[in-house]
């Protein structure tokens, strides 16, 4: 009876170590001072009806970046402790046991890659595509929110384990099978692994979905596909790899978990079961996975360095090329990641070779930025710095990346630190630094004003140091030999001056970051003087073409695209300026808009409670999850009366009176 | 700041940073550059040329970036400014040409490097070749020498010049098996069989790790390799077998349940069938005597 009632969820399960029990309060006492402001300021109702319902994606895309930045912490702080527990572990000192290491670093790498990286570029997406096509909305409003909660709802799973069970997966970020077996991982940890990586990842496939449709279908009238802004065109790329590769994932996962809760023998080393396929399959989807992470970066730098330049990209539609380019080779270099399972040189050498390819539009774009800058008239505001910094750390790590995708090499490289550092390298100096240049780049746009510069520079400085600081030090570990992962180290092979050194690193990031956190405060502080109207670096692409921060309408009126750089040539041609778009009785037609909605909140909670019993083996409290979730599909898709309209008049009332304030 | 004063200070910024990093080693091993065996110094030969051929585009396009951005900057009046200025295709075919050229020349010593240093591939050589089976424990590394009739625990040793040929297989999760200085790691799979073929070109003493993530232990999973001269080798096989432990089924059992941080230890006779019985349990089921030693 018990069993039926709880699951395999014990007493033993709550709170017991330092760790949990740090964690747990962490979150009881964030929570509580959340609710107990909300409630003293009265901000229920307004945090309830303007944001958590809402199907805009203005506001979507603020709240991932939220609780993307809020994880950002989390997974920082887990670095933070991994490279601490390294530098101490000289011989077998350290203040953390192997498990709780490695379950550590497992963590670290899975919030770092779906819900930090993911979760920023889902939020500069839903910001920034939609305007830059010029689109008031995404093509399905309610799947856009639901995809929010869903990876909302993947975020508190994967650190529920925290206050409900006290141990997570510790095999890796990936999980591979056998270790990830019930055989060798019996404990809940794992469970929770599959669980929040399965709710999130229908989350990003949803949304995947959801910007594709929107990019295909809803371009302002005249936008052809070659006219697009190429943080769209990027966006698209990487989406297209959401829709292709997400569903590999989820089916693996769900094999995984028939092995281990049904006992069955896919990936398992015994009967019949292959855990090789698991291999590949995971990087089928894990591969892509990283290109997802970094195309949109690269659109991101299209469009400040053409900007900030003020000068048109050079060769867009190589830009364009080589970002599909990118994308159709990522699907076809997975097997680089196991050179060492024994498949022969040919097979090897195949994939070695495909790999070094990426280079050549990776490169593509970096000189076609070059070539933009050139006779340009370049002013250096913060984002130029990210880009300048994503050029100069991208470049060694794609360089080690060549290393690495050459089988021979990889032989003497694989999963040593020198591995570490060049995909940390790719995924801090390429993605990060892109989702910061972007952050800085449109937060006029999202706010009204714009950040602080100077602590944008001394962040970024602290920024570039630090990652040199913390991660040179690994290239160097990994040709002595070191592999990744480890608890501990002889003291002889004379690892600990190095880890030493990149906890220094990470320390002057950590300084990097609350740098941020002041530069935050200080813009926000300052933001009166800091207003600027709807166009403040002198823009180009469409997104710039109406007020900031943006109104609930998006555009008064549906902007008409002649060519690329569209806000560029409205301005040159003189279609555009502030005046016309406000003259009465200009073309201000009836605007249709999708009404808040909390039926995701409700389905993502249903789902979330199905998991979380799921983790547990709860079977009827599994059923209920289900069954709750299936029931709001159904009852949203009778639900008919998802918009409103926003008169015309209305929208000009609305544009004057802003005119005239 | 004048260039040349930048130029200036970024050379002692960066030859202070190369001092640094050459106190910090210290006297230890860089693996990646002292190889000890064929297959390791090609692959050093290999990144260090790859590196040098990647620097010759690296190299122009950090100076183009540096010094456009710095031409080019808001303040420089003197330098042109041409917004919508025009280039051919041919401008932006070039640009893709560049990298191509240098993957090409990429390509071909890597496609021979790894045709050369195929793991699976006998090593030519004027000594007979010696196999090692090589069986990864939850967490320690079990050598088996079939020849010999012996096996030791996290220490193997071998005559130098003469090709190894190492067999590997696992009693539990999949485990990574790798001797840096000779180059070369290679999977170890329960139920499975891989290969790895290494020399030796001198004696000495090399470190030996897992480099596969595969529980508690993993940190822990090291070993000694030791290429001894053919007389060495030949003393240390006869005093093994002086030794008064063997390893049949029933020691293996104990031998196989997870420990961690284990000593090395040597065996002087084997049952001849036990790595192919290891390999073989796998084929059925697995009993749930290895469930309970898993679970701790």
């Amino acid at each position: 009876m018990e069993h039926f009632l709880l699951g395999n969820l014990t007493w033993d399960a709550l709170p017991h170590q330092w760790f949990t029990i740090g964690g747990t309060s962490a979150l009881i006492l964030g929570g509580a001072v959340t609710a107990f402001l909300l409630t003293r300021y009265k901000l229920w109702g307004w945090l309830w009806r303007d944001w958590l319902t809402s199907t805009d994606p203005k506001k979507i895309g603020i709240m991932y970046i939220v609780v993307a930045a809020v994880m950002f912490f989390r997974g920082g702080l887990d670095a933070i402790m991994i490279w601490l527990q390294q530098a101490m572990a000289s011989g077998s000192g350290g203040y953390l046991d192997a498990s709780h290491f490695q379950q550590i670093f497992t963590a670290h790498g899975d919030i770092m890659v779906f819900f930090v990286t993911m979760g920023f570029f889902f939020g500069l997406m839903n910001l920034i595509v939609p305007l830059q096509i010029g689109a008031r909305d995404l093509a399905f409003p309610f799947l856009n929110s639901l995809g929010f909660w869903l990876y909302v709802a993947g975020a508190i799973l994967i650190n529920m384990f925290f206050a409900v069970g006290g141990q997570f997966a510790a095999a890796g970020w990936l999980s591979l099978p056998p270790l990830s077996e019930a055989v060798y991982s019996p404990g809940a940890g794992m469970d929770y692994w599959i669980w929040s990586l399965q709710i999130s990842g229908l989350g990003s496939l949803l949304g995947g979905i959801n910007f594709l449709v929107t990019i295909f279908k809803m371009r302002a009238p005249g936008m052809k596909l070659f006219d697009m802004p190429l943080f769209t065109w990027t966006s698209l790329s990487s989406m297209v790899l959401v829709v292709s590769v997400f569903p590999i994932l989820t089916v693996t996962i769900f094999l995984l978990w028939l092995d281990r809760f049904f006992g069955m023998h896919f990936f398992t080393t015994d009967f019949g079961g292959n855990p090789m396929m698991y291999v590949n399959l995971i990087w089928m989807w894990g591969h892509p996975e990283v290109y997802i992470l970094v195309i949109p970066a690269f659109g991101i730098f299209s469009e400040v360095v053409s900007t900030f330049s003020h000068k048109r990209t050079f060769g867009y539609v190589s830009m364009v090329m080589a970002s599909l380019g990118v994308m159709v080779i990522a699907c076809l270099v997975w097997l680089h990641h196991f050179f060492t399972m024994g498949a022969g040189a040919d097979v090897n050498i195949v994939f070695g070779i495909s790999t070094m390819l990426i280079a050549i539009p990776v490169g593509v774009q970096v000189f076609n930025w070059i070539a933009t800058m050139w006779h340009g008239r370049i002013e250096f505001k913060t984002p130029m710095y990210w880009f300048l910094g994503f050029i100069s750390t991208f470049t060694f790590g794609g360089m080690a990346g060549v290393l690495l995708a050459d089988p021979a090499a990889d032989y003497q490289l694989h999963n040593t630190l020198f591995l570490v550092a060049h995909f940390h390298t790719m995924i801090v100096g390429g993605a990060l630094f892109g989702i910061f240049a972007g952050i800085t780049y449109w937060f006029p746009k999202i706010t009204g004003f714009t950040l602080d510069e100077k602590w944008g520079r001394r962040a970024f400085w602290l920024w570039l140091i630090g990652f040199f600081a913390s991660f040179t030090p690994l290239y160097i570990l990994g040709a002595m030999g070191a592999n990744r992962r480890i608890d501990h180290y002889d003291a002889a092979t004379g690892y600990q001056p190095f880890f030493i050194m990149a906890l220094a690193g990470v320390c002057i990031i950590a300084l990097g970051v609350v740098a941020q956190v002041i530069q935050v405060y200080v813009s926000i502080r300052d933001r009166k003087q800091n207003m600027v109207g709807g166009d403040p670096w002198n823009g180009r692409t469409l997104e710039w073409a109406t007020h900031s921060p943006v109104p609930f309408y998006s555009f008064a009126s549906t902007p008409v695209v002649r060519g690329r750089d569209a806000f560029w040539e409205m301005k040159q041609s003189g279609r555009h300026n502030s005046q016309t778009d406000l003259v009465p009785g200009g073309n201000y037609e009836d605007v249709e808009l999708s009404k808040n909605t909390g039926m995701a909140i409700y389905l993502s909670a249903f789902v979330f409670l199905f998991g979380f019993a799921m983790v547990w083996h709860i079977l009827w409290l599994a059923a209920i999850g289900l069954i709750g979730a299936i029931a709001c599909v159904i009852m949203r898709s009778f639900d008919e009366h998802t918009e409103y309209t926003v008169s015309g008049s209305e929208i000009m009332k609305m544009e004057l009176s802003r005119k005239l304030s | 700041m004048k260039p040349l004063t930048r130029v200036a200070i970024g050379a002692v910024v960066v030859s202070a940073a190369i001092l640094l990093f050459r106190t910090l080693m210290g006297g230890s091993v860089v693996a990646l550059f002292d190889p000890k065996g064929a297959v390791a110094g090609q692959q050093t030969w290999l990144i260090e040329e790859s590196v040098l051929l990647m620097l010759v585009i690296v190299v122009p396009m950090f100076v183009f970036l540096f010094t456009i951005a710095w031409k080019y900057r808001a303040g420089n009046n003197d330098a042109s400014y041409d917004p919508d200025r025009k280039h051919t295709v041919w401008n932006e075919l070039v640009l893709w040409a560049l990298p191509a050229v240098i993957i090409v020349g990429l390509s071909v010593p890597a496609w021979r490097a790894t045709h050369a240093v195929d793991p699976y591939q006998p090593i030519a050589s004027d000594a007979e070749s010696m196999t090692i089976q090589v069986v990864a424990l939850p967490w320690k590394w079990l050598f088996i020498y079939p020849a010999q009739n012996i096996a030791t625990i996290n220490y193997v040793a071998f005559p130098e010049k003469t090709p190894i040929r190492f067999e590997l297989t696992a009693d539990g999760p999949m485990s990574s098996f790798w001797i840096p200085q000779l180059g070369s790691q290679m999977y170890a799979m329960a139920a499975m069989q891989t290969q790895l073929n290494l020399i030796a070109s001198s004696t000495g003493n090399f470190r030996g790790k897992d480099m596969e993530i595969n529980g508690d232990g993993y940190a822990g999973m090291t070993f000694m390799a030791q290429s001894l001269s053919q007389s060495d080798f030949d003393a240390w096989v006869a005093s093994v077998k002086q030794a008064t432990s063997s390893l049949g089924t029933k020691e293996y059992q104990a031998l196989a349940a997870p420990s961690e941080n284990n000593p090395q230890a040597v065996y002087a006779s084997i049952d001849p069938s036990l790595y192919t019985n290891i390999m073989m349990q796998y084929m059925a089921p697995q009993p749930s005597g290895l469930d309970e030693h898993h679970h701790d």
